[in-house]
C-alpha cells in the first residue's frame, strides 16, 4: 500500500467512494467510445472520442488510486472483475441512446463531476485534493462542449427541441441516481473527506435546472421560492451492486478479449 | 491586354510545377488538374473515415486500458485526418456534403483494404503495422504533391500515422512474445492482410489511366509500383524477424535488384472490390448511411442555429 489516509477514516468505506467514480468514469467513457467513427458530424465524432479517452483517463487515475491503497491493479478492475463487482450508478450503464440522449446524459454527468470535484478541493485528503485539481482541468472542457450542445440543440428546430425534450425527461431521474447514499458515507462526511451526497446533489440541481430552462428544456422538478423540489424518483441501486443487465452486456463486450489470456500480456 | 492562350497557361503552369513550386488554391490549373485532385483527395478522405469502422469494431474490446486509449485515439485521429482532406479538397471547389453524398450512393471509390472483414483483435495490430505502413510510404509521396493543400494536409497526416505504425507494431509485438493462441492470431492476420495490402497502392501504372497525368503534373510523384516495392522492401524483413511467414513462397529477396520479389496480388479482386463487391462493402456503406441519417437532425438543428447567431451578430 503505497498510499495513506489519515487513521480516522474508514479505510473501506474511502475506498467503496473511490472505486464509485472510478466505475462512473470508466463505464460513460465506454458509451461515450460508442460514437466514435458513427456520429452525426465528423466534428463531434472527433468530440466525443476527446471526451470517451478523458473519461477513460480518470478512470484510470481513481483505479491507481484504489490500487494504491492495497485493491487489484486497473487492467483487473477493469478486464477481469465480475460485472456485479462495479459500483457504477446505473445512469452510466444505459445504452448510447440516439446523440439527444448523449448529448444530455454526457451534460448532465458532467455537471455532476464538476460539482463532485469541486467538492473535493476543499477535502481533508491531501490525495483527493490533487486529484480534484488535475481532472477539474479537462472536465471543464468537456462541460463547455457539451453546455454548448445542449444550448444549441435545445430550441434549434421542433425536431431538435422534441428530442432533447424527450431525453431530459429519460435521463433526469436516472442522472439523480449518481447521488445515491454510499455505505459508510457519513464517515466520511464527518472526517471532512467530501461533502455528502446530498450536498452534491442540491449543489447540480442548483446548476442543471436553469441552464435547461434557458434551453427551452423542461426538468421535472417544481420550484419553490430558494428550492428546487423533484418530482421524479431517482434510479439507484447502482451504488450497492444491483445493476442492470445493460452492464452485463457492456462488461462482458469489454473484458471479451482480455479474458482470452488473462495471465498473457496484450 | 489580350487573353492568355490555354496554351500559354498551360505550358507556364507546367512550367511552375517543373521549378518544384506548389499550386495554390487561387492560381490558374487545368481543368483535368482540378478533377484529378477532386477525385484522389475526396477517396482518400472517404478512405479516412470508411477506415475508421474495421478497427473501430474493436474499440468495446480492447484489452486493458492502455490499448483502449490508444485504439480510441487512433479512430479520433482517422476523423481527423478525413476531416483535414475534405478540407483540402473544398479548396478545390467540391462541398463536403457533395463529396459525402458521392461516398454513401456508392458512385465515390475508397481505399479497397478497408472493405475486408476484422474477425480478430490481431487485426487491430497488424491494420495498424502493415496497412499504415503502407499509407505512410504513399502518403510521404503525396506530402511532395505539386499541389499546396494536399501537400501540407499530408505532412500532418504522416506525422500522426507514424504513431499508429508504432501502437501497431507494439501491439503486434505483445502478442508475439504471450501464448501459442496469441502468435496464431498475428499469423493468421498477416496471412489475411497481405494482398490487399499489396493492392493498396493500386494496379500497375501501365493499367491505370490517371497515373500517366498524375505523375506528369505531380500530383504524385512515383509509380503504383515504385511505391509497392518500397512497401515490401520495408515490410518483409519486420516481419521476419518476429518469426512471421508472409504467404507468398517467391518472396524471396533478389541480391541483383536489391529488391524482395514478390507476387502479383490479384488485379482482377481488387477492380471487383473497389467497384462495391468486395466481402465488406456492404457493411461499411450502411454503416455511414446509418450515421449520415441518424445524424441528419443534429447538421439541421447546428446550421439553424449558425444562421441565428449570424443574424444576431449582422443586426
Ligand atoms: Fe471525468
Ligand atoms: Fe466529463
Ligand atoms: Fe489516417
Amino acid at each position: 500500500m503505497s498510499l495513506t489516509i489519515p487513521s480516522h477514516i474508514p479505510l473501506e468505506h474511502f475506498k467503496r467512494f473511490v472505486l464509485s467514480m472510478a466505475d462512473d468514469e470508466l463505464v460513460l467513457g465506454h458509451r461515450d467510445s460508442e460514437w466514435t467513427g458513427h456520429a452525426p458530424i465528423l466534428e463531434e465524432d472527433i468530440a466525443f472520442s476527446n471526451i470517451a479517452q478523458d473519461e477513460i483517463g480518470h478512470a484510470l487515475v481513481w483505479y491507481t488510486m484504489y490500487m494504491e491503497l492495497g485493491g487489484p491493479s486497473p487492467d483487473e478492475m477493469g478486464f477481469l472483475r465480475e460485472w456485479k463487482d462495479f459500483r457504477c450508478c446505473h445512469f452510466v450503464t444505459y445504452p448510447r441512446g440516439d446523440f439527444a440522449y448523449t448529448v444530455v446524459r454526457q451534460y448532465l454527468f458532467d455537471v455532476a463531476e464538476q460539482v463532485r470535484l469541486q467538492g473535493l478541493l476543499s477535502s481533508s485528503v491531501d490525495a483527493l485534493r490533487s486529484v480534484a485539481e488535475k481532472l477539474l482541468r479537462e472536465e471543464s472542457y468537456h462541460l463547455l462542449h457539451s453546455q454548448g450542445l445542449v444550448e444549441r440543440l435545445g430550441d434549434a428546430t421542433p425536431e431538435s427541441h422534441e428530442r432533447m425534450q424527450r431525453a431530459v425527461t429519460e435521463a433526469f431521474p436516472q442522472a439523480l441516481g449518481i447521488f445515491e447514499e454510499l455505505e459508510g458515507e457519513s464517515f466520511l462526511v464527518e472526517a471532512g473527506a467530501f461533502v455528502g451526497n446530498a450536498a452534491l446533489r442540491s449543489d447540480w440541481l442548483k446548476e442543471v435546472v436553469p441552464v435547461l430552462h434557458k434551453a427551452s428544456l423542461q426538468a421535472p422538478v417544481q420550484l419553490e421560492a430558494e428550492n428546487v423540489k423533484v418530482l421524479v424518483s431517482p434510479h439507484e441501486g447502482g451504488r450497492r451492486g444491483q445493476h442492470l443487465e445493460y452492464l452485463k452486456q457492456l462488461v462482458d463486450d469489454m473484458q471479451q478479449v482480455y479474458r482470452l489470456a488473462p495471465q498473457s500480456q496484450w | 491586354m489580350p487573353e492568355k492562350s490555354y496554351e500559354a497557361r498551360l505550358a507556364e503552369f507546367e512550367a511552375r510545377i517543373n521549378r518544384g513550386e506548389k499550386i495554390e488554391p487561387g492560381d490558374w490549373m487545368p481543368d483535368e488538374y482540378r478533377k484529378n485532385l477532386i477525385r484522389m483527395i475526396s477517396q482518400h478522405a472517404h478512405s479516412e473515415i470508411v477506415g475508421q469502422l474495421p478497427e473501430g469494431k474493436w474499440i468495446p474490446h480492447a484489452p486493458g486500458f492502455r490499448r483502449k486509449l490508444t485504439l480510441i485515439a487512433k479512430v479520433q485521429d482517422e476523423a481527423g485526418h478525413g476531416q483535414l482532406l475534405y478540407r483540402a479538397a473544398e479548396t478545390l471547389g467540391k462541398s463536403r456534403e457533395e463529396m459525402m453524398d458521392e461516398l454513401l450512393t456508392g458512385k465515390a471509390k475508397y481505399s479497397n483494404v478497408f472493405n475486408y472483414p476484422t474477425p480478430t483483435w490481431a487485426d487491430v495490430g497488424i491494420i495498424g503495422w502493415l496497412v499504415d505502413t503502407a499509407a505512410v510510404i504513399n502518403q510521404t509521396m503525396l506530402a511532395q504533391s505539386s499541389y499546396g493543400p494536399y501537400a501540407r494536409a499530408m505532412k500532418r497526416i504522416c506525422y500522426e500515422e507514424s504513431f499508429h505504425i508504432k501502437q501497431g507494431y507494439d501491439s503486434v509485438v505483445a502478442l508475439a512474445k504471450g501464448t501459442p493462441e496469441q502468435r496464431a492470431l498475428i499469423q493468421d492476420a498477416i496471412h489475411r492482410w497481405w494482398y490487399p495490402t499489396l493492392m493498396m497502392s493500386g494496379p500497375p501504372d501501365a493499367l491505370s489511366v490517371h497515373s500517366q497525368l498524375a505523375l506528369r503534373w505531380k500530383i504524385k510523384t512515383k509509380s503504383n509500383e515504385q511505391v509497392r516495392q518500397e512497401f515490401v522492401d520495408h515490410i518483409v524483413p519486420q516481419i521476419r524477424a518476429l518469426g512471421f511467414d508472409v504467404p507468398d513462397p517467391d518472396c524471396v529477396y533478389d541480391e541483383r535488384t536489391g529488391h524482395y520479389r514478390y507476387t502479383q496480388p490479384d488485379w482482377e479482386e481488387l477492380r471487383r472490390v473497389v467497384n462495391g463487391d468486395g466481402p465488406c462493402n456492404a457493411e461499411r456503406l450502411a454503416a455511414r448511411r446509418k450515421a449520415h441519417e441518424e445524424g441528419r437532425w443534429v447538421r439541421e438543428a447546428l446550421a439553424v442555429k449558425y444562421q441565428k447567431q449570424r443574424e444576431v451578430a449582422a443586426a
